[in-house]
């Protein structure tokens, strides 16, 4: 019963969003916003021909590079702030001015020093990636419940089992919750470096097919690279169910 | 009435507690016979949780000391295991896990702690709800859990930090009553935190009343009479009652 009528409400919701897509398009609201049929039939064409895929793989590449680093860089960092209020004061000030800071204003800055290859691509993502991921870490780490860290230490765990096996998965849900807020700044990242930087792969597609008016391509770019970023989050919270599954307490309506 | 030493399990001697400039604890001193029930019972905010956990070794005293079974204490020990308030459990661990856990940390073989686990579960009376998780059980079935976990790693003291509180009077009389055959059958020594004076007299061998700031004990009431009455005679028993009046007649002027 339940699965179905959620599935309902999706596609419910989809069809809602496509159907004032297409509308907008028809009116038009502007004559750089093509239908969502127009949309998908450039999408389609770009499938079939395989262009999408050679810029996805060109795409993925600092992207998954970058959120790599983001995630075990970051998770690290982020329990050694968490557990020490040295490293706190030491650390912590970064990460908030990194996420403050303006991005784009230090793109030019990064090119300066590692060129236009896939280095500085890797850094824009990691940039916008690691600092919500460090801080929603070492906020969740401090934030451990003290009974369930003084029950480790009651029932004799080492320091490494409390890290382990309390800390970390009280911390997960937090985590995750950082990792997927990450990952979104990840894929605006690297789109934001191949805009930026230089022209490979989607943004390639975006810049170029709006350079030639051709909006209908440059809408599927877009359009792919929000479903990849779904896709993607929606396999980290399969994960997150993976790993921690009481953790996932549900809704009171569920039942 | 004297206990011979080797009948004392733990001892605190001469303990005080400063948080800062706030005295917890001064200069208390305070003997816990074998295999009885010793309640700790004042008013909120007496250092009855702050005993507790000095005795556990998860806080330290500033001056003063404890012995289990004649040694010092000097951190948390396998002579003793810890029942929460708020239950400590692991959300994302089944009942299984979370009764096998203090064994886990111990680094016991999956197997052979699972099946230590079951029959605690089995104990108190958690069967079939192995692979269930702590969100889906009620609170006195979580702190069923929590109990269970302290038994499973055999100490041979058990410290209860208020573990009835957080659950509703029905399910807190049943634990009671639950609690006093436990004392019965395991061979285990029991130190109680409760704020409930009715509780601390039901249940208890030996009630040490601790008054407030700077917390000292002030009194030490061995119910006698009635303790091998049955457990649902105890509540009309007269000793039961005059002992109950007569905590609450020197609790009384410490609560505002």
């Amino acid at each position: 019963m339940m699965p179905q009528r959620s599935l309902m409400l999706t596609l419910l919701s989809a069809g809602l969003v496509f159907g004032a897509w297409q509308i907008a398009g028809m009116i038009p609201v502007s004559y750089a916003f093509p239908t969502f049929l127009e949309t998908m039939s450039a999408l389609l064409r770009m499938v079939l021909d395989g262009t999408l895929f050679v810029a996805f793989g060109e795409t993925l590449k600092p992207l998954l590079v970058g959120i790599a680093i983001s995630a075990a860089l970051g998770i690290g960092l982020g329990l050694w702030i968490g557990l020490s209020s040295w490293f706190d004061w030491l650390f912590s000030p970064i990460f908030i001015v990194m996420q403050a800071a303006p991005l784009a204003a230090l793109i030019p800055l990064l090119v300066m020093v590692y060129g236009i290859g896939l280095t500085s691509k890797v850094f824009v993502v990691c940039i916008m990636a690691m600092p919500v991921i460090v801080l929603n870490t070492s906020g969740a780490v401090r934030n451990t419940p003290t009974s369930l860290k003084e029950m480790g230490r009651s029932f004799l765990g080492s320091e490494r089992d409390i890290v382990l096996k309390i800390i970390l998965p009280a911390a997960s849900p937090i985590i995750f919750s950082g990792l997927r807020l990450g990952v979104s700044a990840g894929f605006i990242g690297a789109v934001l470096a191949e805009l930026k930087i230089t022209p490979t792969g989607v943004g390639d597609i975006i810049s170029y097919s709006r350079s030639i008016a051709d909006y209908p391509s440059m809408y599927a770019a877009i359009f792919s690279i929000i479903v990849l970023a779904v896709l993607f989050l929606n396999l980290l919270e399969r994960l997150e169910d993976f790993l921690f599954e009481g953790n996932n307490r549900g809704y009171a309506s569920d039942t | 009435m004297r206990t011979p030493a080797s009948e004392i399990a733990v001892t605190a001697r001469r303990i005080s507690k400063n948080y800062g400039a706030v005295e917890a604890l001064r200069n208390l001193s305070l003997d816990f016979p074998r295999g009885q029930l010793t309640s700790l019972l004042g008013p909120s905010g007496c250092g009855k949780t702050t005993l507790l956990k000095i005795i556990a070794g998860l806080l330290e005293p500033t001056s003063g000391e404890v012995e289990v079974n004649g040694k010092a204490v000097t951190g948390p020990g396998p002579d003793r295991a810890f029942v929460f308030q708020d239950f400590a459990l692991l959300p994302w661990a089944n009942v299984l896990r979370n009764v096998a856990f203090g064994l886990e940390l111990r680094g016991i073989a999956r197997s052979e702690r699972e099946a230590i686990a079951e029959g605690y579960i089995r104990n108190v009376g958690l069967a079939g709800f192995e692979a269930s998780y702590p969100h889906e059980l009620s609170g006195g079935m979580r702190q069923r859990v929590g109990l269970a976990r302290a038994l499973s790693v055999d100490a041979q003291v058990l410290l209860m930090d208020e573990p009835f509180s957080a659950v509703d009077e029905q399910t807190r009389r049943k634990f009671q009553e639950d609690l006093l055959s436990l004392v019965q059958r395991e061979a285990k020594t029991f130190i109680f935190v409760t704020h409930s004076i009715e509780e601390a007299v039901y249940v208890s061998d030996q009630i040490a009343i601790l008054l407030p700031r700077p917390s000292r004990v002030s009194e030490i009431i061995r119910p006698g009479g009635f303790r091998n009455k049955g457990a649902d005679q105890i509540r009309r028993d007269p000793e039961y009652l005059d002992i109950v009046d007569e905590i609450w007649a020197s609790l009384r002027r410490y609560v505002e």
